[in-house]
């Protein structure tokens, strides 16, 4: 073991800085989910990061990335966090189908759709999910109906974060028609924009937009758009969701600004908490911490040649659970301010831990929801029997 | 020793959940948000003809000599219930301390009285509150200004809305000093009616919040009987069993609180304050959990606006920290805690 940054680590985290302290913008950008104009600026963005080769730097130098590891990633996320840049509203497709488009994708696969994937020229969404399909994603309905060198694509797909504005989904569906569940799924892509695809933004618990519905009626793509083999679709989504609940979708710079955040909060209102905010604040200081520490010692193993298991799910507990702590230890610091949304002159700046608390009450239900979690936790890690 | 409520005080409550159960579901709720109205004139006239505004004023002052433990029910039924109207904090709260200070003050008699035949609704400011609710529809406020208590028709004062996320809150800070006043004393002259204010406030919160706890674990438990997912009800799941079954043991242990509590605010001791903020604290962590649980429950339907239980959410984190939130509540339990006498015969003390 050894716990210390290389001289190379180093010298990178001092050119991610100084590339970000001349890059980041100034002043934040609008929400990406509550306007077109937010959305684009946010695109923007993207396209300044990958012009720096800024955007995705675990990827291979051919599709815009700098080939470095996993260390190196975490490193970069902690200085993008650090330097308050903006989210990333490409993050369903760099974080979660860029790698398994490396895994799964052919060479011409790969070369379509990943460069423009890391430059933000398309922007993804993820379409999986559906009425009757939520945490039993296997009962998918929408279907891929193959004619000739096409799918046509019907359904109805729901809860798709940022599809109203996107370009492109990948979405799972039924290819083959007398299947069952897992059996008979594939992967397709398919433009937001193609003729027979209607997205309907869904309004959030805090009233902004943020999620959609797509209804697909009719839709054509070509058979190229299906990501690995026809019926592999369930297979791949696992690896996808691995991604998503593991590593990528919250990196632990996240937490820990925001835990930073909250111990300066803590110190601007000192004279007014007691022992028990005190200890929240310490528990928020300490949960970031262990996992950041968590996620560096899976990354190094992973580096290793080691693969992704059950305890991509005890990571997704672990953050989700921590992200709503915090929040609401923010919002007892706040007091009678807590409930107060940005339009309020009273409120000002504060008003984001309000905003950050909404947004944490989802995260333990997207991303395969927490008890659906706690389920594969007792029976692939511990080895209870299936209930 | 009796620790049931009276068939007078069920009645009043059921009267209430009753004319609610009609007037104030949830698509009422919505139907008021759209219309950007204050209030639902229907509902506001049928609960003022219920004659509950003067519930805890005295006879001899006009009102129903009502004690914290006939209303607490009602507080509960509004917290259920969603009540976007101020019934609880006119009632309740700001027309018994505007009563107070008629007394002490020979003024403001004709505000009362217009406040006891509901044709005003009393707004009211204390130290404790960062905001006065619902300042822009009262016909009376009670204002605070410095050191300084005020009592003021609407308009002697410019109001500046203090936008809360939860849509029926309407909470206001003032821009200035009153420019007139039917009522001005130094605020330490007020203090003992500010006390008695900040115990009903607090007390009737927290019955407010078991009410909406309650709610959120129905609104709950009704979709997990609904809501199919690998070809059985979520509620058959025991991962959801157990969610919504923890959200109700906390609930169940601090109703009786809020009822005890609810019995001794008259006290006015160290005892009934402590029990009134255990009763505030321990409501506001059970609506907390019962209504992160019902998102929960939910799924991405509770993350939506579609679904009520955000309404619910909001109202319960509003209502942590009005008439004081944990900290503060927390600090009055320490004064009994370390400073009396503890143990097995000390659950009912006289102070
Ligand atoms: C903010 C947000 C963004 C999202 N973004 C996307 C997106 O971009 N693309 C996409 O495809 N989807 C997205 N989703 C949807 C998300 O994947 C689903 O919400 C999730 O899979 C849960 O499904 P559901 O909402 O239908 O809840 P349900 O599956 O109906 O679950 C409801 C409750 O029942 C519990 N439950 C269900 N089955 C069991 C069981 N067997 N055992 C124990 N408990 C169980 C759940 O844990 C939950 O508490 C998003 C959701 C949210 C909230």
């Amino acid at each position: 073991m050894d716990l210390t940054y290389s001289a190379e680590e180093n010298a990178f985290r001092m050119e991610v800085r100084a590339w970000l302290e001349a890059n980041v913008p100034s002043a934040p950008l609008p929400s990406f989910d509550a306007s077109r104009e937010g959305f684009e600026a946010h695109r923007e963005w993207e396209r300044k990061l990958s012009e720096g080769n800024w955007g995705m730097v675990t990827w291979p130098k051919e599709y815009g990335g700098r080939a470095l590891d996993l260390i190196q990633w975490l490193i970069f996320e902690e200085e993008y966090w650090r330097a308050g840049a903006p989210l990333r509203v490409n993050q369903n497709g760099i974080f979660l189908l860029g790698p398994t488009l490396m895994e799964f994708g052919t060479p011409e696969q790969k070369a379509r759709f990943l460069t423009a994937m890391a430059s933000g020229e398309e922007i993804w969404a993820q379409a999986w999910s559906e009425p009757q399909a939520g945490s039993d994603l296997a009962a998918v309905r929408s279907t891929a109906r193959r004619e000739g060198d096409e799918y046509v694509l019907n359904g109805h797909k729901i809860w798709s974060s940022r599809a109203v504005f996107a370009d492109w989904a990948f979405g799972l569906f039924r290819s083959d028609p007398g299947s069952e569940r897992h059996k008979g799924l594939s992967l397709i892509f398919f433009p937001l924009n193609a003729p027979g695809v209607r997205v309907q933004a869904i309004p959030q618990i805090d009233g902004e937009t943020g999620f959609a519905e797509i209804f697909l009626e009719d839709v054509r793509v070509p058979a190229f758009n299906r990501l690995g083999d026809e019926g592999q679709g369930w297979h791949i989504c696992m690896a996808t969701a691995g991604f998503e609940r593991g590593l990528m979708l919250r990196s632990p710079a996240r937490f820990q600004m925001a835990a930073k955040r909250l111990v300066e909060l803590y110190r601007k209102h000192e004279a007014e908490c007691d022992p028990a905010i005190r200890d929240a604040v310490l528990q928020a200081h300490m949960d970031a911490e262990a996992y950041a520490l968590s996620i560096y010692s899976t990354a190094s193993r992973l580096i290793a040649g080691g693969k992704i298991g059950a305890e991509a799910s005890t990571n997704k507990i672990f953050w989700s659970e921590m992200d709503i702590a915090m929040h609401r230890t923010a919002l007892a610091i706040l007091g009678a301010r807590a409930e107060l949304v940005r339009a309020a002159p009273a409120a000002g700046e504060d008003a984001r831990w309000l905003e950050g608390y909404f947004f944490s009450l989802a995260g333990p239900i997207y991303a395969g929801s927490n008890e659906i979690q706690k389920n594969i936790i007792a029976e692939r890690m511990l080895g209870l029997p299936r209930g | 020793m009796d620790f049931r409520f009276t068939d007078e005080q069920k009645m009043t409550a059921e009267a209430v959940e009753g004319l609610l159960a009609d007037l104030c579901q949830a698509s009422d709720l919505r139907r008021l948000m759209e219309s950007g109205d204050a209030r639902d004139e229907k509902r506001w006239t049928a609960l003022v003809e219920m004659g509950l505004q003067g519930a805890l004023v005295a006879e001899e002052e006009g009102g129903l000599g009502l004690k914290p433990a006939d209303f607490v029910l009602v507080a509960e039924a509004c917290g259920r219930a969603g009540l976007p109207e101020p019934l609880v904090d006119n009632a309740g709260v700001a027309i018994p301390l505007l009563a107070d200070i008629v007394r002490a003050t020979g003024a403001g008699a004709d505000l009362l009285e217009q406040a006891l035949a509901g044709e005003i609704t009393v707004a009211a400011a204390h130290p404790v509150n960062a905001f006065i609710a619902d300042a822009d529809t009262a016909g009376a406020i009670i204002a605070i200004w410095n050191d300084e208590l005020f009592v003021v028709t609407p308009d002697a004062v410019e109001l500046v809305r203090q936008q809360s996320s939860d849509p029926f809150r309407r909470l206001f800070t003032l821009a200035a000093r009153p420019s007139s006043a039917v009522v001005s004393l130094p605020l330490s002259e007020a203090q003992a009616y500010l006390d008695a204010a900040l115990d009903r406030g607090a007390l009737f919160s927290a019955a407010q919040l078991a009410g909406i706890a309650q709610r959120a674990v129905d609104l709950g438990v009704a979709y997990s009987k609904e809501r199919m997912q690998f070809g059985k009800p979520i509620g058959s799941y025991q991962a959801v069993k157990h969610l919504l079954a923890t959200a109700q043991v906390k609930i169940e242990f601090v109703r009786p609180v809020i009822y005890a509590a609810a019995a001794a605010t008259p006290d006015r001791n160290v005892f009934s304050r402590s029990r009134i903020s255990h009763a505030k604290i321990m409501a506001s962590e059970a609506a907390d959990l019962a209504c992160r649980t019902s998102v929960q429950v939910h799924g991405a339907m509770g993350y939506s606006w579609e679904v009520d239980v955000h309404f619910f959410l909001k109202r319960a984190l509003a209502l942590a920290s009005w008439w004081g939130d944990a900290r503060f509540h927390r600090a009055r339990v320490a004064t009994r805690v370390f400073g009396h006498p503890l143990g097995a015969d000390q659950t009912f003390p006289k102070g």
